[in-house]
């Protein structure tokens, strides 16, 4: 079984023009110590989706309308917030994409990491102490011992996305979800940061999550990958496969968008390529069509009339293209 | 260490500060027409100009503006402020008889309006459309329409003479035996509506100040991040949260304390409270010219130690002010 089951998951948003379906249908599944990652455009849904799976849907704002969220056999759409609770930071934790803002600016790291510790682990404040102090090492920032006394305003923008990893990681947790954690960071940074991300996964046999829309980072750190388009899924398979033979012309065009450096222009491959067009608004989420298909060079009339229903090519490999089978 | 030396810097500061205050003070008294000679001789029922000119030499009135000046800002360096010939005492020894009972009453209501105004402020920041939010709404409304000396008048009228809950003036009742509870009793009922009034108008404004930061602050990235960790909804709200409202709400209280003071002045007005509100009252309608500068030293003096002890509590909340970094 798997660890995580998404099924059907449907979550909506309230507009002023009234309720948006900003997750539409969602099914997945996450396996233990698997990295599955969501791609998209800004607004498709990603982090509204890990929000979800947090139980931290902004109060009063959105819901979970219809489907179900099983972890470990247990059912958290229904779970008490006592219980998400005991859940948050201890089974599933989660790393924002803002270090700058993410951190209390008035805690010493140190307590930041041991409140967790402390909070879940019930250990004393010295042990957490202590156990903050390794967990700064873990995470490679030099001289530990001294610096778990700094305030987060001492420190770089990378130095706090690594303190945020180690309190995502200070319990153990079976999940982690990474919301693009390296947006906000140096490209140097980036590859330093997934490294760790990587070794650190490594040791503690955590499952992630990855949001992001940096193609590289997906080819890097994930084994399988979801699309996500206006808040559906588009596409669903092993990395390797999606990227070399994309079934959905979005993917198609995500793929394409990745910059290149090159000494010579191909025909393929211009300078800077673009999905032209945007995001639908949030009111058009709900329609019975592809929502893709006005800004799709491949649509026919059948898109525009009906939602396309998620085809499967192959083992694990999934589209939701009336076309899929001709691209 | 770094704290004690800019504490240091800041307290030589004041002290330049007091000094230019003083000499302020002094000429725009000075300016004013009339001194006391003239307030003397109409006390005794008139004067002739010899009696004139010896009253003023007697009381140094006949030297130069800085030679003045100079007396009296070394009087002042020595703790002398003069002599108030209208209460025959020096002003240093009349002033501190008064000084603790404004400073208990200015402090009780800076105090409570800043305690009940923070909670006031973070329970309806929760619940930004619940009916806690909409009084806070309407309190700061009342508050800064609602002059002190006519909410002073109505609570007296509601709670003194209506229902007799509370006592109509003074501070305590000499009529009172008893033990140190006793007296802390009898003073509490006498300090309640005064209290009430003067500190109703600054509830207000912190109440509204601190519901709008604690709003924003809820909904700021590393409260998720506190949230996301599954700490209890108390420790996010009161720990993580609170602790990054009060900054401002600190820092408005601190510079509202010059205004605690002057509410001061009409609230002991109103409810015959011995202070130095009371004090300045009397000595300006009776032109005493010592008594008055000696109030508006002490005043500023006050307001320059609230400024500082501000610096000092936001430097313990907030790391980033001073410091290292």
């Amino acid at each position: 079984m798997a660890l995580l089951s998404v099924k059907n998951l449907q979550i909506e948003i309230k507009t002023r023009a009234g309720v948006a379906p900003v997750i539409d249908d969602l099914s997945f599944d996450l396996e233990a110590g698997e990295s599955l990652s969501f791609v998209g455009e800004s607004g498709c849904g990603k982090s509204m989706t890990a929000l979800a799976l947090m139980g931290l849907l902004p109060e009063g704002v959105g819901s979970v309308a219809a489907g179900s969220i099983t972890f470990d056999g247990e059912e958290l759409t229904t779970a008490t917030e006592t219980r998400l609770r005991e859940i948050r930071g201890n089974d599933i934790s989660m790393i924002f994409q803002e270090p700058m803002t993410s951190l209390n600016p008035l805690f010493t790291i140190g307590e930041q990491i041991a409140e967790v510790l402390r909070a879940h682990q019930n250990l004393s404040r010295k042990a957490a102490w202590n156990q903050a102090i390794e967990l700064l090492d873990a995470v490679r920032i030099p001289n530990a011992k001294a610096r778990v006394n700094d305030y987060p305003f001492q420190m770089s923008g990378g130095q706090r996305q690594r303190v945020m990893i180690a309190i995502a990681l200070a319990c153990q947790p079976k999940i982690l979800i990474a919301d693009e954690p390296t947006t906000a960071l140096d490209v140097t940074v980036q590859a330093q940061i997934f490294d760790l991300l990587q070794d650190m996964r490594r040791q503690t046999d955590s499952s992630i999550i990855l949001i992001t829309h940096d193609m590289g980072a997906v080819a890097e750190m994930a084994e399988r990958m979801i699309v996500m388009y206006a808040g559906r899924k588009a596409e669903l398979g092993p990395v390797e496969d999606v990227i070399a033979n994309p079934r959905h012309p979005y993917t198609a065009g995500l793929i394409s968008c990745v910059p290149h450096i090159l000494s010579t222009l191909t025909e393929e491959r211009e300078k800077l390529v673009e999905v032209p067009g945007i995001v639908p608004p949030l009111n058009d989420f709900g329609k019975d069509s592809c929502l893709f298909a006005s800004r799709c060079q491949q649509a026919q009339a059948q898109c525009l009339e009906a939602r396309p229903p998620e085809i499967e090519f192959g083992p694990e490999h999934q589209s939701a293209c009336w076309r899929a089978q001709e691209l | 260490m770094q704290v004690l030396q800019s504490f240091a810097i800041r307290a030589g500061y004041a002290v330049i500060l007091l000094v230019a205050v003083l000499v302020l003070n002094f000429s725009m008294m000075h300016l004013a027409p009339g001194d006391v000679a003239d307030t003397i001789s109409q006390s005794m029922g008139g004067a002739d100009q010899e009696l004139l000119d010896q009253i003023r030499a007697d009381y140094g009135l006949d030297q130069p503006f800085y030679i003045q000046l100079g007396h009296y800002i070394g009087g002042v360096l020595q703790f002398d402020l003069g002599f108030s010939f209208f209460y025959n005492q020096p002003v240093t020894e009349l002033i501190l008889q008064r000084l603790p009972a404004t400073l208990l009453l200015v402090i009780t209501a800076q105090l409570l309006a800043l305690f009940i105004g923070v909670i006031m402020g973070v329970i309806s920041a929760r619940k930004p459309n619940g009916i806690l939010s909409h009084f806070v709404t309407f309190l700061a409304l009342f508050g800064y329409a609602a002059p002190v000396f006519w909410t002073g008048i109505l609570l007296l009228i509601a709670f003194s003479l209506k229902v007799q809950w509370f006592p109509v003036a003074g501070m305590q009742d000499v009529t009172i035996e008893g033990g140190f509870w006793a007296h802390f009793i009898d003073v509490a009922r006498h300090m309640a509506l005064p209290v009430v009034t003067l500190g109703s108008l600054f509830l207000a404004l912190y109440s509204r100040l601190a519901r709008a930061t604690m709003m924003e602050t809820l909904g700021s990235d590393f409260v998720r991040t506190a949230k996301a960790k599954g700490l209890s909804t108390n420790q996010v709200v009161y720990k993580h949260a609170l602790k990054n409202s009060l900054s401002p709400v600190i820092t408005l209280a601190g510079l509202q304390f010059s205004a605690v003071i002057s509410g001061a002045v009409l609230v002991e007005a109103v409810f015959s409270w011995p202070g130095l509100g009371t004090l300045a009252f009397q000595s300006i309608i009776a032109r005493d010219t010592p008594t008055i500068l000696g109030i508006l030293f002490f005043s500023a003096l006050v307001v320059i130690v609230g400024n500082l002890l501000t610096d000092l509590a936001l430097r313990l909340v907030d790391p980033r002010v001073g410091g290292k970094g």
